[in-house]
């Protein structure tokens, strides 16, 4: 009971603190908008169609670039509320969160379940305006795909939680968003297919075979067409476990004492 | 006693669900082929030799022969559509591209493109009846199905020419925009569709008077007007849509009937050119030239469900139900 509480607690709050931020919410959305209707649009007839799994016809760009527009949502909330921890940590709620009496380990896990459940809602609200585009999935896709976010959604929050307990200021997390955000994103199958990447470079397609991001996208993807990925969902679980093992790691009061204030 | 009542109940099945299984034939340009895709499977089930470049393909009233346009061969082939083996020719004129059967399931009327002429020929006996001067580069041909007019659209000319069957002369030329294609009449007979390839349009004509009632535009976001090209054309028996292949723009148009807008483009394969309706019109089936593949439309939901791999370069499609 009280396990329950406190993850009701955790959750209220990371909902409410990102109703608030009406700005966090706009440009969540905005972000992977621009990307469907700007990016996705010009480079409707420039890519060439062709047949990949899971898609059994031909599509445009836009129904292709969905999925890897779905996983930039994530990996962004996840980027972000691992920012929210360094903002907490600065000032001083971070402290008040690790006093409770609940394991150390449930908590971080707490914050991590808030993210995914806000980032779940970003992606919903974000697929229900590409629908109103015309951008449509099969009706199973809404559904089937929501065990896949999840997933999804707890490797990168648990990956933005490995670099927030690296990152010691608000400042140093600006590059976070050069070095990690945006090569994740690229080196990915979230706006190319890998075989049309491998056309141009081998060594870059092989960057993106061993991007976990990857992996995510694609799970989503498969999710969509009522189809399953067993590689792609291993590789998010076993990707989620280890960061979460570092997170923990990291978050561990020894080691925090260890490594001494920076 | 109990092994062979089961082995007769599984044949049963197996003969009831073949009568039951519509068959797809798809000519393969490039690899002088047939494809046979089973519509319930939605799988190419067999591929079979025929003659060089073959391009037209219909199916006897009976479907029980499948003739095909051998273009370089200059002849039409025949083929038993059931055991698939070839079981006579037809002279067809020099070059034969697309045909079409007279309702009386034995005239053909064959557009010969190289000597801008149509030929007719009876398929019981292989007698030529007659050849009809006509403009320069016949393509599509159409049969209305009253029996009465059949129609050749000649490429360079730039005419829709309506031809008598009774006494097989010409009694009327339609101008029609640049390099017309394909012909399709209405089911009761009052109007003509016919696609411009070059031109980009389609004109809907009136039968009586032989005038253009209405010239359909095609624009689709993304896709340069040039590659817009329609070819093959198919009209649900509902009198609902008209559904138009347009070529390099990898799109079938869904036109309304009543109103002529445009009502939905559909993505498929790479420079679509032929379209068949499966027996109970719920799947429209497209040959996409340049990605070898036939992609399959539910007419119900006008979307693209599957497209499936046939030879080089299908370019027609007759469906056995």
């Amino acid at each position: 009971m009280p396990y329950l509480i406190c993850l009701k607690g955790v959750i209220i709050r990371e909902l409410l603190r990102f109703l608030q931020q009406r700005e966090r919410f706009f440009s969540a959305l905005v972000r992977p908008l621009m990307w469907l209707f700007v990016f996705a649009a010009g480079f409707r007839a420039a890519l060439g169609v062709s047949i990949i799994a899971p898609y059994e016809t031909y599509i445009t760009y836009e129904v292709y670039i969905l999925p890897g527009l779905v996983g930039m949502i994530q990996l962004f909330n996840g980027m972000q509320s691992s920012l929210s921890m360094v903002y907490d940590r600065e000032m001083g709620s971070m402290h008040v969160l690790l006093t409770s009496p609940m394991p150390r380990w449930f908590l971080l896990f707490g914050k991590l379940l808030a993210g995914a459940f806000v980032s779940i809602i970003q992606v919903y609200v974000f697929l229900i305006i590409a629908f109103g585009f015309g951008i449509e999935l099969p009706p199973s896709g809404y559904l089937l795909v929501l065990p896949v976010l999840i997933v999804s959604s707890l490797m990168l929050g648990a990956l933005g939680m490995v670099l927030s307990s690296r990152v010691k200021q608000l400042e140093n997390f600006a590059g976070i968003m050069n070095f990690v955000i945006f090569p994740m994103f690229f080196l990915s199958s979230a706006l190319y297919p890998i075989w049309k990447i491998s056309e141009s470079s081998i060594f870059l397609a092989q960057l993106c075979r061993f991007n976990p991001f990857t992996y995510a996208v694609e799970l989503i993807r498969f999710s969509f067409y009522a189809q399953f990925n067993a590689q792609a969902l291993w590789i998010c679980l076993l990707s989620c476990l280890a960061f979460l093992s570092i997170a923990l790691w990291g978050y561990d009061p020894a080691h925090i004492h260890k490594r001494g204030p920076k | 006693m109990k092994r062979l009542i089961l082995a007769t109940l599984l044949g049963s099945t197996f003969i009831v669900s073949d009568l039951w299984a519509s068959t797809a034939f798809i000519s393969n340009e490039k690899d002088n082929t047939v494809s046979v895709l089973d519509l319930d499977q939605m799988k190419v089930t067999r591929t079979f030799k025929v003659g060089k470049r073959p391009r037209g393909i219909i199916l006897s009233k009976d479907n029980k022969r499948l003739y095909i346009c051998t273009s370089n061969d200059d002849t039409v082939e025949i083929y038993d559509s059931a055991q698939e083996t070839k079981i006579g020719e037809l002279p067809s004129g020099a070059d034969p591209e697309q045909f079409a059967l007279h309702p009386d399931d034995r005239k053909l009327y064959i557009a010969n493109e190289d000597d801008a002429l149509t030929t007719v020929v009876d398929v019981q006996t292989s007698q030529v009846l007659a050849q009809i001067d006509v403009g320069v580069e016949p393509e599509g041909m159409a049969v209305s199905h009253n029996g009465k007019i059949a129609i050749t659209t000649s490429e360079t000319t730039n005419m829709v020419h309506w031809i008598d069957t009774q006494n097989h002369e010409l009694f009327d030329n339609t101008l029609v925009d640049q390099r017309p294609r394909y012909a399709v009449f209405e089911q009761d007979d009052s109007l003509l569709w016919v696609s411009s390839e070059i031109g980009g349009t389609v004109s809907v004509i009136d039968v009586k008077d032989r005038q253009i009632v209405k010239k359909i535009n095609f624009a689709i976001k993304g896709i340069h007007k040039d590659r817009v090209q329609p070819v093959g054309m198919r009209l649900s028996h509902d009198g609902k849509y008209a559904y138009i292949a347009l070529g390099p723009a990898n799109h079938v148009a869904v036109v309304n009937r009543k109103t002529y807008e445009v009502e939905k483009y559909i993505l498929v394969g790479r420079r679509v050119w032929h379209l068949e309706f499966s027996p109970d019109e719920k799947l429209l089936l497209t040959t996409n030239g340049v990605s070898g593949d036939v992609t399959l439309i539910d007419t119900q939901n006008l979307k693209a469900v599957k497209s499936i791999k046939v030879g080089r370069y299908p370019w027609g499609i007759a469906v056995k139900p």
